[in-house]
């Protein structure tokens, strides 16, 4: 274990031969850093954005959908500390912990600023190695910073010049446009949320106020990534460089599918999908719980608490019209696939994080609801 | 970033398709929307956040998630917080707090809540209005005031008009006052559900679809109970009901005065309750609803309404003109065309659990000071109505009131 800790020691310091004249992490125990340099994560350099010694890059098996923007997500911890596994919950991060997740778009071909390309292939989003600034447009990058008293967090939103990002805390809109491989065109709002938002998916408990991050959760974080030197389980190398503690054997870890994965099963598909991007509010403690709709991938399939023939609770006008969250068989009867399909605050779901429309997600979730067996029949 | 970029590109689309667009936000109102946001982040327990009197346009829902902070404006109708223009939402305000206090100001057309409070407790909300300004429309935020999962709650002295759910809606809540408040034109005035320990006092709830509603739902985890109306003013609540069907709300019929569903140990008196079209008491099961399913309903959720007291309420009107098909078919049948409905209308869901036992004293529906009851025996298709006030003919024993502890400061 301490030789492989050294090694992949040994291994972050070639790779920080590549990162000119960056300083190493800072760790800001207090106070609002006004850019995002102050921190030393990532930082543009020579054409490309670099993560610095010590960030490492990672990948979720299922991700949230945001406006077809992609995702450079890292993770870095001070010298002699690691987080501790856990199987269903966030990892316990030691203080002192600063986790990343940079915004981008590849650009469209047409080269204009406010146009970016639709696209699902992903590839970039495990580019730990860097992003070639020629081909991608950076929008944001966010910070949950572990402090003393908990997870507090940053977002830094990119100049034009692609330079510098500068910490925004009462949110931004940012008109753009989606262009797919045909040129058909999107135009759309990129929001990026304020401070106050950030605690609406990212409180862990309404109860205790606390946030943390979503994604570094065992069954996300259970896959493999390319390091640049070959792939590699990512918890069996975050166990490696000493970023991770308490690791059980493999098979003891649980694994989501990826939403994406057409080996993966309809049902797997779907609730892997609906567990990363609405679980982070409907679970039994989140901002939802007040719905009674639960919808990570570990509440019983096939009940109320999934939303099958269950009444909304608080929906007013975004029931469409429908009387159940989801009527098997009957995805255009179901209020889950309205709001999905819708891009109107108070009726969209989530109601947080993106102004267009999923394609991809709604086609998921209307195959399976589709699929799926029984009625909800009234009885009196 | 480029916040006036944002201002030029709605004003281009305003001018470009024509449609209804919101007004672009002047650098005033960003201005104060950005320092507004930033005092709510930067809040401390104690601190007090004061809006002078003015009309500002907001485009992003606000939100507080620190104890202990009070807001508070110049007057209901003079500090304003216009969300008409509102891009990211979907609530004008989310509060995840405990110790709060909001007072003296207005929340108009946001396209969510109005004022939605979450798992807080010692919650005071004084003198606040909330509206949606072009009328009675499905598209309008569902709730006005709307505390959910709250413990000491008190709404006073509030004003609620065009909400497409409900003007007041208590959730979920334990120990909750809500007293003379002004409710208006939503399918339901003031909704009390599944909460627990609940005073409704002082209120005038007129030109609703259903003018005070103590619903139960059916798949949370807290069944409410314990709710007394009294003193309030519940008159011509006959408004057409635009709420979006699926919402509990959407069944209630135009021309409902006060309405318990499923909901238990409800103690209704001393209102003014008059020309409620349909009825001006309805007494009702979640079956009537035409929600209810096999697997929709948790198990050991109780659909029966049990313990309800109606007594000494000033009772005028009302019956005339059913909200619903059969309802209007029933009164036809029962009273004859130009005849009314009685005071109570229950609608027969009776707990099959004594169905061959005597119901026991403290679950029965006792109906004092009414001119009558029709029990519509909705489990038979209203067949077999039937106007027999004897099962009815009976007491219970007073509900204690309400008290806040700590009490609210105002």
């Amino acid at each position: 274990m301490k030789l492989a800790k050294c090694v992949a020691s040994l291994g972050l310091l070639l790779l920080a031969g590549c990162h000119r004249g960056m300083p190493p992490v800072a760790f800001h125990a207090e106070g609002r850093p006004n850019t995002l340099s102050a921190w030393h994560v990532v930082e543009v350099h020579d054409g490309k954005l670099e993560l610095n010694a010590g960030v490492v890059p990672y990948g979720l098996n299922s991700h949230l959908f945001t406006d077809y923007v992609h995702k450079l997500r890292t993770i870095w911890m001070p010298k002699g500390v690691s987080a501790k596994y856990s199987s269903a919950n966030t990892f316990d991060f030691p203080v002192g912990t600063v986790v990343s997740k940079t915004f981008y778009y590849p650009r469209a071909t047409d080269g204009k600023f406010s146009d970016v390309a639709r696209t699902l292939r992903d590839h970039g989003d495990f580019a730990g190695l860097g992003l070639n600034m020629a081909s991608v447009r950076l929008i944001e990058t966010r910070l949950l910073v572990r402090r003393k008293d908990g997870w507090t967090p940053f977002t830094y939103v990119w100049n034009d010049a692609q330079t510098e990002a500068t910490l925004t805390r009462t949110g931004a809109i940012e008109p753009m446009t989606l262009v797919d491989a045909q040129g058909n065109r999107e135009d759309f709002k990129y929001v990026v949320p304020d401070e106050g938002q950030c605690a609406t998916c990212h409180e862990a408990s309404m109860v205790t106020n606390e946030i943390q991050p979503i994604g570094p959760r065992a069954r996300n974080m259970n896959r493999d990534y390319d390091y640049g030197h070959g792939r590699q389980n990512q918890l069996q190398h975050l166990a490696e460089i000493g970023y991770l503690s308490d690791l059980p054997k493999p098979s003891e870890i649980p694994h989501e599918a990826n939403w994406r994965d057409p080996a993966a099963t309809l049902e797997a598909r779907a609730r892997a999908y609906l567990d990363i991007n609405c679980e982070s509010c409907h679970n039994p403690s989140g901002i939802a719980n007040v719905t009674g709709l639960s919808l990570g991938s570990y509440m019983p399939g096939g009940s109320h608490y999934t939303g099958v023939c269950k009444s909304p609770e608080a929906a007013g006008p975004a029931t469409g019209g429908r009387l159940f969250d989801i009527v098997p068989g009957k995805p255009d009867e179901s209020i889950l696939m309205y709001r999905m399909e819708s891009t109107k605050p108070g009726i969209m779901m989530p109601e947080l994080g993106r102004s267009t429309v999923d394609r991809e997600g709604v086609a998921l979730i209307r195959a399976w609801i589709l699929a799926m067996k029984g009625n909800c029949d009234i009885v009196r | 970033m480029r916040k006036l970029l944002i201002t030029v590109a709605l004003g281009a689309a305003l001018v470009g398709c024509g449609k209804h667009q919101a007004a672009p936000q002047n650098a005033t109102d960003a201005s104060f929307e950005a320092k507004l946001q930033e005092q709510l982040l930067d809040a401390k327990p104690g601190s007090v956040i004061d809006i002078p009197a003015g009309h500002y346009s907001l485009t992003r829902g606000l939100s507080l998630r620190t104890n202990g902070v009070t807001i508070k404006g110049a007057g209901m109708d003079k500090t304003v917080l216009s969300f008409k223009g509102q891009v990211v939402g979907p609530q004008g305000l989310l509060v995840n707090a405990s110790d709060f206090t909001i007072e003296n100001l207005a929340i108009e057309d946001t396209m969510g809540d109005a004022l939605k409070i979450i798992q807080g407790k010692n919650i005071t909300i004084h003198g606040i209005r909330v509206a949606w300004t072009d009328g009675a429309k499905t598209s309008n935020g569902a709730y006005g005031i709307y505390p959910v999962k709250t413990q000491n709650v008190l709404i006073e002295d509030s004003v609620a008009i065009g909400a497409s759910d409900s003007g007041i809606y208590v959730g979920q809540s334990t120990n909750a006052i809500v007293r003379n408040n002004r409710v208006e034109q939503s399918p339901a005035g003031i909704e009390i559900e599944n909460t627990v320990n609940a005073d409704v006092y002082g209120n005038t709830a007129t030109n609703n679809s259903g003018g005070i509603l103590v619903f139960n739902m059916p798949s949370l985890l807290v069944e409410g109970h314990s709710t007394r109306v009294f003193k309030n003013k519940v008159f011509d609540n006959n408004h057409a009901n635009f709420a979006a069907n699926g919402s509990a709300v959407a069944s209630v019929p135009p021309g409902s005065g006060v309405v318990v569903n499923s909901n238990d140990k409800v103690e209704i008196f001393d209102n003014d309750i008059a020309d409620n079209q349909t009825a001006n008491i309805i007494i009702a099961s979640f079956y009537s609803t035409n929600y209810a399913t096999k697997t929709g309903v948790a198990a050991g959720y109780n659909p029966y309404p049990e313990g309800i007291y109606v007594y000494g309420n000033h009772l005028k009107g009302g019956g005339n003109s059913p909200g619903l098909l059969e309802f209007k078919a029933l009164k036809t049948a029962v009273y004859g065309i130009n005849g009314s409905f009685p005071d109570v209308v229950w609608d027969g869901y009776a707990n099959p659990k004594y169905k061959d036992s005597p119901i026991p004293a403290d679950a029965r529906i006792c109906l004092q000071d009414v001119n009558g009851v029709l029990n519509a025996d909705g489990p038979n298709g209203y067949k077999h109505p039937s106007t027999d006030m004897k099962p009815f003919e009976c007491t219970l024993p007073k509900l204690p009131p309400v008290v806040l502890n700590p009490e609210p400061k105002i």
